[in-house]
């Protein structure tokens, strides 16, 4: 590959507006990127800060602070502004800013689009805060607000709905112009198959939201209408089903899953090799694993329903299918080992937080396999234990991931490296304090503990203290990043990076970018060999 | 490629997949009768039509014995409601009549319809009503009480391991002030 | 802060912590479909244990041996196909060892044929109702609610033994008996799950559902709704009374008596003492938690009793709600739920308690009159 940096236009040459305007009307796929990258951390802090109303309410049994009902909007607004609000737009904010840079185009294919998809997001997440001030309250019928629970909140539950269809629209508008990116502008040279990884994902990613967001949208219209249209999709007394709910829910909701995921696994793929001075192994299988990830997670979905009372059949079926996804994610883990073995590692914070996702995903993927396997999963449905699950995955997967992402890409983005103790402080912190709180969880589902409950009964109360105690800790921990993450963005303090301050990396932004990138890289494509 | 023909190249795809997000938001409402149709075909919820029972002699199988066990459930609507007989044992193919008796605790005429399910699901796929108060809304009115037949057959291919089978309703009030909805 | 504040604060929050309870595995099993699922639960820790040693053994030596500052240099192999064959046929037969024990569980769990007495648990807004439909016992019929008292939630009163796990009519069940349970609900889906028993089934209005126990040894087994239905989902629980079969007859008739004794007599004329006693009862046991025992609700939620308009109006209308509740909100239709004398009874006590004094007496009949 040609080692010549573009410098891009010398930066006289920019012409587009400045201060505010310039963030309204951008453009520009590494602003885009940024503007997601501030508001899914803003969203992040605010889901945290709710987190933090939960576990202080939990931490000793007794109603201390809230009210149940108010406990309930808690958990569900948690729920939808990490998953709608803070995981899938940074996810997003990455592919905006790595994707056209590591094919080498100038920018996404609908530069427009791209900045609308973003703004719509900041109204939908008003909307879903403001959820908070109207009579009845927030959303309080969990993140996957079943039916006919949900059928008969008050306004809160309304906004709530128009609040997903409007980030629907923005994830499919998104994920459009990705897939247009990926498969139309690619420089020439690099086929399909000679993409990093991180763009790989992401095309498999783009597809899966095109095709369940909209059900998604189906499913939330049709609770809109039975609240206020006169419909019964979702009530027996007119002939419809409230289990119907939960098939079409989860339809989209399995897939999301993974779509909060393969974004995450594709940035692993591309520290490991980095910081191991080795090409990832096994490329070929990391494609195939993850689209046969992707095509298995439409196919699952009624795991989450094994005691709606499914018949036998489905109830085999799925269950055969869930086990199976393992066999793909394990050939992913397997080939990160591989990656690392007989490597030369060195373990700045991006390779901490790699490995660090390693152990712990891999940890929230054994407890998956067991909440597989139905006849268990009938004690463990709707208990802790499945918190555990699912945060080990997507705290410790998706968001470990994306802090990986962010030290590893700072530099180019900002041309300054982020402070490497801080970093450090920040891992081993995230990393302790999210097992103290996560890793108990296992146990109190184990012991029976219910999920969604703002109280419970006394054998419960030691892992819960402990748990609260977890929490805190890693909240204090974020706001250690929010600090590192203002040194070396805004108050630009820190070492000037070079084009290439990992040694190991190799793709198209290290080897043929600067550090800050320029504003518009690649007006000339470089041909890949 | 110039940047012209990129930009065709371009919209040609935006169209292709809008198109495709498109079908997967009808694909989502066209879940429900999907939906309706697996149910229909494995059993789970045939409602509000008579079953169709073969016209040649469904052969009686006297050597076997199953317990139909009978429930009443109403919701939102003031009417008691119960089997007039917990249970029946029948044999497969054995036609058998059973009453329910609803009474209107009311001073004014309300509609009702009721809405059966059964346990195990699959049960259904073998319990053949050939008469049920459910095929239609009833009316009762003010103060009324009614015995409402049910006439059923179980076919003697319910499968070996089912000996035991609930059917229970859940009658709903219809038209006005049902649903809670504003 | 002072590094000793510090210190002290964690201190006392680990002390704490070393005295409070640890329960950390499933609760002793007392079916034989629980004991099968603890079996699997064991197997499936022990492969998960193989494979998280060879894994992170593998990793972590990796990570030792294979540094840069140990001065270890890269390789660069990045493909071997026998290696990828290996490691996914492997997981894969693997998960086939896994299915088999689990699908006979499946098949166990699904067998409702034969029981010995058929129950129908149905789940309300907050509390679960019980009706013997078959079998000894047949007929009998009542709500369970939770019965904790409500200073202990609120932290006034300190929290007993069976903290938000008891209720005032449990369940009762003779031992060795196969018992079906059809689950449904009257307004959102709940789920019963009593984890000693290894039975969870969600209870969803307008079906049924059924499911299956058999109960090896006598004693107290608690449970909780296990699927979110609103503000009191985490105050709804289960509890089983698994008796001798002696026992269980004894409790049956027991039970058929009381049933006749509480039929009240629907046109007694009720003095404002009693009624205001015994509503005062109804009131704590269905009413408190978003009115308040002070009648004081909670600003913005839930209406204030005490000095209410509703109370200045004729009571007509306090009646209507109480019966048919108001829609869109928590408050429930509880002519539903309560019977005439109970209705009449909380009504009176709500009109003459506090700073309420209208002296109205509502009499049993004059609520049968008014269901519509």
């Amino acid at each position: 590959m040609s080692a010549v940096i573009d410098h891009g236009h010398a930066h006289g040459h920019e012409h587009h507006p400045s201060g505010i305007m310039r963030w309204i009307t951008t453009t520009n796929h590494k602003d885009i990127g940024t503007l997601y990258l501030w508001f899914s951390f803003t969203m992040f802090l605010v889901g945290g800060i709710l987190a933090l109303g939960i576990r202080a309410e939990l931490f000793q049994p007794g109603l201390q602070f809230w009210h149940p009902e108010f406990f309930n909007q808690l958990t569900s607004m948690h729920g939808l502004i990490m998953v709608f609000g803070a995981i899938m737009p940074a996810f997003v904010g990455f592919a905006n800013w790595q994707v056209p840079m590591m094919i080498g185009a100038p920018d996404m294919a609908f530069a427009r689009m791209n900045n609308w998809s973003f703004w719509l997001l900041p109204v939908a997440a008003t909307l879903l805060v403001s959820s908070f001030f109207v009579p009845g309250g927030a959303v309080a019928a969990g993140w996957t607000i079943y039916a006919p629970l949900s059928t008969q909140m008050g306004p809160g539950m309304d906004l709530g709905i128009f609040a997903l269809h409007i980030m629907g629209a923005s994830s499919i508008m998104g994920s459009i112009n990705i897939i247009t990116t990926i498969l139309n502008m690619r420089a020439p040279g690099m086929t399909l198959m000679k993409m990093p990884l991180f763009v790989c994902t992401w095309l498999i990613t783009a597809y899966l939201l095109i095709a369940v967001m909209p059900v998604l949208a189906g499913a939330v219209t049709m609770v809109l209408t039975d609240r206020h249209f006169g419909t019964s999709f979702f009530n027996a007394a007119g002939g419809g089903d409230p289990v119907m709910f939960q098939h079409i829910f989860w339809f989209f909701g399995h897939p999301e899953v993974y779509i909060m995921i393969l974004p995450g696994f594709g940035i692993i793929s591309q520290v490991i090799p980095a910081f191991a001075r080795k090409p990832l192994f096994g490329y070929s299988s990391m494609v195939y694993a993850t689209a046969s990830i992707a095509i298995l997670s439409f196919i699952v979905w009624a795991h989450h329903m094994f005691t709606v009372g499914m018949p036998t059949a489905g109830v085999l079926f799925f269950m055969y299918a869930t086990v199976l996804i393992a066999v793909p994610t394990g050939v992913k883990v397997f080939n990160w080992l591989a990656t690392m073995w007989r490597g030369s590692m060195t373990f700045e914070t991006p390779m901490l937080f790699a490995v660090g996702f390693i152990f712990v995903f891999t940890m929230g993927g054994f407890t998956g396999l067991v909440l597989a396997i139905m006849p268990i999963d009938i004690q463990l449905q709707d208990t802790y234990y499945v918190v555990a699950h699912f945060h080990y995955v997507l705290v410790a997967g998706s968001l470990f991931s994306l802090f990986a992402g962010f030290y590893f890409w700072v530099p180019k983005w900002t041309g300054r490296m982020y402070d490497e103790k801080l970093g450090k402080w920040h891992f081993w912190l995230s990393m302790i304090f999210f097992n103290v709180t996560f890793f108990p969880m296992h146990f109190l589902g184990l012991a029976g503990m219910p999920r969604r409950i703002p109280d419970y009964a006394l054998q419960f109360a030691g892992f819960n203290e402990i748990a609260s105690i977890g929490a805190f800790g890693f909240g204090l921990s974020q706001i250690l990043f929010l600090w590192i993450i203002l040194k070396v963005t805004v108050l630009g303090r820190g070492e000037r990076a070079a084009a290439r301050p990992w040694e190991g990396a190799d793709t198209l932004e290290w080897t043929h970018l600067e550090s800050p990138a320029p504003y518009h890289s690649f007006h000339e494509q470089p041909v890949v060999k | 490629m110039t940047p012209d023909e990129r930009a065709r190249a371009n919209r040609k795809l935006l169209g292709k997949l809008l198109v495709c997000a498109a079908i997967m938001f009808g694909f989502g409402f066209a879940l429900v009768p999907f939906y309706e149709k697996i149910c229909e075909v494995t059993g789970i919820r045939n409602v509000f039509q008579p079953d169709a029972v073969a016209a040649e002699n469904t052969q009686v199988d006297a050597a076997r014995s199953i317990s139909v066990e009978f429930d009443a459930n109403t919701q939102r609507l003031p009417w008691t409601f119960k089997p007039l007989q917990a249970s029946v044992s029948v044999h497969p193919g054995e036609v058998t009549q059973v009453l329910y008796e609803v009474r209107n605790t009311l001073d004014r005429p309300v509609t009702g319809q009721a809405v059966p399910s059964y346990g195990p699901q699959q049960a259904v796929l073998y319990f053949k009503k050939v008469e049920c108060f459910c095929f239609q809304q009833q009316t009762l009115g003010p103060g009324e009480v009614r015995k409402m037949p049910v006439v059923f057959l179980i076919d003697p291919k319910l499968p070996r391991e089912i000996n035991t089978v609930t059917l229970s309703y859940t009658f709903f009030e219809v038209n006005g002030a049902q649903g809670g909805r504003g | 802060m002072k590094k000793g504040t510090v210190a002290a604060a964690w201190l006392l929050a680990l002390s704490g912590t070393a005295h409070a309870a640890f329960q950390w595995d499933f609760q002793t099993p007392v079916t034989r479909v629980a004991t099968e699922i603890d079996k699997l639960h064991i197997t499936m820790m022990w492969i998960i244990l193989v494979i998280f040693v060879g894994v992170f053994g593998v990793m972590f030596y990796s990570i030792y041996a294979h540094r840069k500052s140990v001065g270890h240099k890269a390789e660069h192999f990045h493909e071997n196909t026998t290696v990828e064959v290996i490691w996914t046929v492997i997981p894969f037969l693997v998960l086939i060892f896994m299915a088999w024990p689990a699908t006979k569980a499946v098949l166990t769990i699904r067998d409702t044929s034969s029981p010995d007495i058929t129950i129908k648990a149905t789940g309300y807004q907050w509390k679960w109702g019980y009706d013997y439909l078959k079998g000894e016992g047949e007929g009998i019929s009542f709500f369970s609610a939770l019965a904790t008292p409500r200073d202990q939630i609120t932290g006034t009163a300190p929290k007993n033994e069976h903290y938000l796990l008891e209720v005032d009519n449990p369940l009762v069940v003779p031992v060795d008996k196969k018992i079906r349970v059809l689950t449904t609900a009257n307004d959102v889906i709940h789920s019963w799950w009593v984890p000693q028993f290894g039975v969870k089934q969600d209870a969803i209005p307008g079906f049924v559902r059924d499911t299956w126990f058999r109960a090896e040894k006598v004693g107290t087994y608690r449970g909780q709704c296990a699927e979110l239905c609103g503000k009191d989902h985490g105050f709804m629980p289960i509890v089983v009374e698994v008796v001798s079969t002696e026992d269980y007859g004894k409790w049956v008739s027991a039970q058929r008596l009381k049933l006749a004794a509480a039929a009240d007599d629907p046109n007694k004329k009720w003095n404002l003492a009693d009624l205001k006693a015994r509503g005062e009862k109804v009131f704590a046991a269905n009413c408190v938690a978003c009115h308040q025992a002070n009648g004081q609700g909670v600003k913005g939620v839930f209406p204030a009793l005490d000095g209410s308009p509703l109370i200045k109006e004729p009571k007509g209308r306090h009646i209507e709600i109480v019966l048919n509740g108001r829609p869109k909100t928590a408050m429930a239709a509880f002519g539903k739920q309560l019977s005439d004398t109970d209705i009449a009874a909380v009504i009176t006590y709500e009109r003459n308690s506090w700073s309420n004094k209208t002296g109205d007496v509502i009499q049993p009949s004059e609520i049968k009159a008014a269901r519509k």
